[in-house]
């Protein structure tokens, strides 16, 4: 009944359907599940040169963020602390929508990345993680004799 | 006239571009509202927040040092600008907003009007 009368989110419905139409298309998917949509949201690149990894986790203490690079693969894993009132405070919270808790995220690294030159840096809550691509893989131009 | 043009043109385009809409926490207690807002990768020179009338707008451009050459091969932060737009209620003070930018959050303190906070009422009994 309360169903047909408030009919759910729509904006929720939307992001379920997005979720199921990548899932369906998306033929082998990482046995760490669906890479999307995790806190903090990561944007990956690279160079020639270099790897370069942007976790977006406003509002941490650096020291709170763990960065771990085992066997190829980089684990970046902290805590966020709520900024809600507790229980007793005599406040009403009205939205609720940024992130708290633990949280763990993982990246699968290329091959060819050297795991003693990585460098990290946290600035306006943006981690950014570089990871120095090999010498010997890189491209190189052969002269001929 | 031709500087006012460019200026009215600038913040048309601003309102206009595709931007991601951030997080937020909104807190109320007797004296005012919290506002927490995620913005990460927004420096301080890049965030706008604006009262007018009684709409607040938030808005924040990324400023992400990115090495030169770099190819991005996954993106879930896929638009460099953030946008909201809250309207307030007319009891809240917007004269006496307080904002702070701490690595990516955004803190304003909105408080109520002095008129608006909760007292007391006497009874009178004659």
């Amino acid at each position: 009944m309360y169903r047909s009368l408030f009919s759910r989110d729509v904006f929720a419905e939307l992001d379920r359907l997005q979720r199921e139409m990548q899932q369906a298309f998306d033929l082998s998917p990482s046995i760490r599940g669906f890479g999307r949509g995790g806190f903090p949201a990561l944007n990956v690149g690279g160079t020639p040169q270099s790897v370069e990894i942007y976790a977006f986790a406003p509002g941490m203490d650096p020291a709170a963020l763990d960065v771990n690079l085992d066997r190829g693969v980089l684990t970046i894993s902290g805590e966020r602390k709520a900024s809600l009132p507790g229980p007793d405070a005599k406040a009403t919270v009205h939205i609720s929508e940024r992130f708290s808790g633990r949280f763990s995220r993982v990246v699968s690294l290329p091959d060819d990345v050297d795991p003693n030159a990585v460098s990290a840096a946290y600035r306006d809550g943006v981690l950014h993680i570089s990871l120095k691509r090999r010498e010997s893989a890189q491209p190189r131009r052969i002269a001929i004799e | 006239m031709n500087e006012k043009t460019a200026v009215t043109k600038g913040s048309h385009t601003a309102a206009g571009e595709a931007a991601l809409i951030p997080p937020v926490d909104v807190i109320e207690d007797s004296t005012g509202i919290t506002l927490y807002a995620d913005l990460p990768g927004v420096p301080k020179d890049k965030l706008n927040l604006q009262v007018e009338a009684d709409s607040l707008t938030i808005e924040g451009e990324v400023g992400l040092t990115i090495p030169e050459g770099m190819e991005a091969s996954h993106a879930e932060v896929s638009l460099p600008r953030f946008r909201r737009v809250f309207t307030l209620s007319k009891e809240l003070d917007p004269a006496k907003v307080s904002a702070e930018l701490k690595q990516g959050v955004l803190t304003l303190r909105i408080p109520k009007a002095e008129h608006a906070q909760p007292r007391r009422i006497e009874i009178k009994v004659d």
